[in-house]
């Protein structure tokens, strides 16, 4: 497809002319260098609580971010209309961080290369409300029937379409359709006047409504109810050092934590994370080699083009334990020298783009998932996290376990109550003492923040044992 | 601009009307956002811009349908409209769907200065210089800080627009800054960041830099070389942040949504003793300049004032239109909202009153015992009660505060904690919609080695 056949060339009548019109403005009084970022994003949420559809949702935003950079200064503004006139505004604010006469020679722009990672034969926006309608009320339906022990069902549909369309100074001009379509289900279950239980379970990525007919939405709600029904069991979690094993997939955000986030250039050039200055360095145990990767098919963390306009690629964090390199932007990339890695991200037109994750995730190793779990005396097994948080500079990190058992002699035996795992980032994976053969992704519905920008992730990690790491239970 | 927002609110409910709703109600907000950051003194970003929204939530008969748009020319309301009506034939029948009654409508007339110029007249080159003097103090205060994550000063304003079909119209301005610094301390390879900001509807209300840089040094200090303690049960000291965050969950537990759906540890407790005697919880949305305040609720419902817990017993859930009709109560004025959807619970100005003893007091009466100033996480479950945060601070010995920790965990359970808190500073301090002072959780579990 031609630059003329995108999105909004045919919607806004947007030519090229008009984009390089608007870099020239953002130059005007001087600066490096210039992007202007357009969006579109339709959504659709619909809920079921209570048996009953109670609320559905759609809706339009539109806009357009100029930035410029100059030296290590970023200006910035947007502009929700998307007439001339205040993008020519937007690109005049943005242009104050600069003064002097530009320095750059703009060549005019080329369409870059282009794929797409994420084929989606009919997009869910163009599906009809009630056959959405249909899916959610499945899910609901299904929870409702696994359990009678069931007392509440949420089943929550969204699905997003986002055009975007990236022009630089330094001539590159790219633009892609990103769908991403997700369904979540939380149960609550209880034994009479017991405690309730909450599980929650959740399916989705860049993808249409075709997704549902492999991972089906009854698959999802009885994921969410066994959960629930599970913690009715549950002891309280020990508190203190011990082993644990995290099983395959969603407990990747322990990557995610422990090092992803440490490793974004932008901490690093400021030398403010505890990875700061370590590339080549032993940071994690020679069983682990760690990669974030942009361009797998239909995941919620993938992208055809980051929004700076650079190819994702797949990013070797930790290769055997060592320290490779950083997710750097276009910012990194003229401050240090380091070419981007396409990590460079933003929540929307009115955010700044900065170096995030994408799909983060542990290779797999040679273990037997049973042997390691058989070779733990006294532990915890961890196969399901909420979330998670890390102080970048400290390097402590958190990870939330919703679904946990105790490992005896070998065995998982008891669920226990979900407990916050803590650990320091450069030395957490240094006991990893064993990678099972069982590499698994995350469902995709991950959602990861940083300074107050929120952006889709996936994660993924094989069954894996740590042999010290301290968990913050209430037990003895 | 008010009268012209509240126009296409007013005309965007007409239209819904027109075209079969039997009721609906709109949305508008606006506001424009600056930011600038430096580190180092030097400037890393200057952002500016401003951006509006619209949405509506119509009813057909019983039936919600609800569309948003960035779009506010006559055509882009359309649009949304049309789009709302069409969801509103794919919802089910929800009995206790609706619009507030007419005479629960209003706005309270007391002018709560929401909206103050000073932060408009306020020139770049002040705010810059503000965010650079807030940095260079901290850098300034200990050789150890040698380096920094930046400063930042913020300012925004903004309008809320609402409008329904029973009649309701309203608007309200309101302003606010920022000004925020992170210093980050090294000594040997233990290395520490810890960061400090004030914030206020009133530029005239902003800590000095040069109080925010102080602040922000001594709290990075202080977190060097840190140990991590041995596991054990003992007392938990909250300083007042950390005590926000205690309040804020028990806001989740006291949301009327939760308690429809008996999804809180606080469900069906109304009336009880749910915290120990000294312990009064208020939320009230009428106090002037604070974060929390509002003239009317997302809903065109009054904000008002009322006390949540009281000696310990459960005097109030927090309520909108939806919950209240759901529990066979009346709404308490604490609808919110995005731009459209179904109305969510908030909160006004929700805080937990001071008690007599000041900070210093409470930890001297600990003999051994953890002050904990930095909470990481989301460990905490209203379902149940559970709680499990890592946790950051320093340990206590005889009263004292003697080394710093991390890399440790705090658990309990919310139930427990409430019953539990044997002292309530004397330090309320409102920076944001949640207050609480320091308190003391009489045991927790501290989780280390």
């Amino acid at each position: 497809m031609a630059f003329r056949e995108s999105f909004f060339a045919v919607r806004f009548g947007l030519t090229e002319h008009d984009l390089e019109r608007y870099l020239t403005a953002a130059l005007a009084s001087g600066g490096d260098y210039a992007d202007v970022y357009f969006e579109y994003l339709s959504t659709t949420n619909i809920t079921i609580d209570e048996s009953i559809v109670k609320s559905a949702t759609q809706g339009v935003t539109m806009g357009v971010g100029v930035r410029v950079i100059s030296g290590e200064k970023t200006g910035y503004a947007y502009s929700d209309d998307l007439s001339p006139e205040r993008i020519l505004q937007a690109a005049k604010v943005a242009s104050r961080i600069a003064s002097g006469p530009s320095k750059i020679e703009k060549t005019g722009l080329d369409e870059a290369p282009r794929r797409n990672l994420y084929p989606v034969l009919t997009s869910s926006s163009d599906t009809s409300l009630a056959e959405r309608v249909a899916l959610v009320k499945r899910a609901e339906q299904a929870a409702r029937a696994a359990d009678a022990r069931v007392f509440q069902v949420t089943a929550v549909y969204a699905d997003a379409l986002k055009h975007v369309l990236v022009a630089t100074s330094d001539g590159a001009l790219s633009f892609d359709r990103q769908p991403m379509t997700r369904m979540n289900v939380s149960a609550l279950a209880k034994i009479g006047d017991g405690v309730p239980q909450q599980g929650y379970s959740g399916a989705g990525g860049r993808v249409g409504l075709e997704y549902f007919e492999k991972t089906t939405p009854e698959s999802i709600s009885e994921e969410a109810v066994r959960q629930a029904i599970v913690l009715l069991d549950a002891v309280e979690a020990p508190a203190g050092e011990m082993t644990v094993v995290l099983g395959p997939g969603w407990p990747g955000i322990l990557l995610h934590e422990a090092v992803g986030h440490g490793l974004e250039s932008d901490f690093n050039r400021k030398g403010v994370s505890a990875f700061s200055g370590r590339v080549g360095q032993q940071v994690a145990s020679p069983l682990c080699t760690v990669v974030d990767d942009g361009t797998m098919d239909s995941r919620r963390g993938s992208l055809n083009v980051d929004d700076e306009g650079v190819m994702s690629q797949q990013n070797v964090l930790i290769e055997n334990g060592i320290l490779r390199g950083y997710l750097t932007d276009k910012l990194s990339q003229r401050i240090t020298g380091i070419q981007s890695t396409g990590s460079g991200r933003r929540e929307s037109y009115q955010h700044i783009p900065m170096p995030r994750m994408t799909n983060t995730f542990m290779l797999a190793g040679e273990s037997d998932p049973q042997e390691i779990i058989q070779s733990v005396q006294k532990g915890l097994y961890c196969a399901n996290f909420a979330g998670g948080q890390v102080d970048i500079t400290s390097g402590n990190f958190v990870f939330d376990a919703t679904e946990t058992y105790l490992i005896e002699d070998g065995k998982v035996t008891r669920p226990v109550r979900g407990a916050t795992l803590i650990g320091n980032g450069p030395e957490a994976l240094k006991w990893v003492s064993m990678v099972g053969h069982d590499l698994k992704l995350d469902q995709g519905v991950g959602v990861c923040g940083k300074d107050g920008q929120y952006v889709p992730v996936g994660v993924g990690i094989p069954t894996i044992k740590i042999d010290k790491i301290t968990v913050g239970g209430t037990g003895a | 601009m008010s009268v012209e927002l509240e126009q296409i609110a007013s005309s965007a409910v007409q239209l819904a009307m027109d075209a079969g709703a039997t009721d609906a109600e709109c949305t508008i907000a606006e506001g424009s956002e600056f930011e600038v950051s430096l580190r180092k003194g030097e400037i890393e970003t200057l952002k500016q811009a401003g951006s509006r929204g619209v949405g509506i939530r119509v009813l057909r008969g019983q039936r919600a349908g609800s569309a948003y748009t960035s779009d506010l020319t006559p055509e882009g309301i359309v649009t949304m409209v049309t789009s709302a009506m069409e969801i509103a034939e794919v919802t089910s029948e929800d009995p206790f769907a609706g619009l507030p009654d007419r005479g629960l409508l209003g706005k309270i007339d007391v002018d709560l200065q929401l909206f103050h110029d000073d932060v408009e007249s306020v020139t770049t080159e002040a705010k810059i210089e503000m965010a650079r003097l807030a940095e260079s103090t901290a850098l300034a205060a200990d050789p150890r800080i040698t380096n920094s994550e930046g400063a930042s000063f913020g300012s925004g304003e903004g309008r809320r627009v609402f409008a329904n079909s029973r009649g309701f119209v309203g608007s309200y301005r309101y302003s606010s800054c920022s000004l925020h610094t992170v210093p980050v301390a090294k000594d040997g390879d233990s290395m520490e960041r810890d960061s400090w900001s004030s914030s206020a509807r009133s530029f005239a209300k902003l800590e000095s830099p040069e109080e925010v840089g102080k602040k922000a040094a001594a709290r990075v200090l202080r977190r060097l070389h840190p140990r991590k303690v041995a596991t054990q049960k003992c007392p938990i000291v909250l300083d007042r942040r950390m005590a926000r965050g205690f309040a804020s969950h028990l806001f989740e537990a006291l949301n009327g949504s939760s308690i429809y759906r008996k999804s809180s540890f606080l469900a069906g407790k109304l009336g009880e003793k749910i915290a120990v005697d000294g312990l009064t919880l208020i939320d009230d949305p009428t106090i002037p300049g604070l974060f929390g305040s509002y003239p009317f609720d997302d809903e065109g419902v009054p904000g008002r004032r009322k006390v949540v817990i009281e000696n310990g017993v459960l005097r109030s859930y927090l309520l909108n239109t939806y919950s209240a009709r759901k529990l066979g109560l009346e709404t308490t004025g604490n609808a919110s909202r995005g731009l459209s959807g179904n109305a969510g619970v908030g909160i006004g100005n929700f805080y937990i009153e001071k008690g007599s003893v000041s900070d210093d007091e409470i930890i001297r009466s600990v003999k051994s015992g953890f002050y904990v100033t930095e909470l990481i996480g989301s460990g905490v479950s209203v379902v149940t009660g559970d709680y499990s945060r890592g946790a950051a601070g320093q340990w206590i010995e005889n009263g004292e505060l003697v080394y710093p920790v991390s890399e440790v965990t705090i658990a309990g359970n919310l139930r427990d904690m409430l019953m539990k808190i044997d002292a309530i500073g004397s330090d309320l301090e409102f920076r944001g919609s949640i207050a609480s002072p320091t308190l003391l959780i009489g045991e927790m579990t501290v989780s280390g080695q």
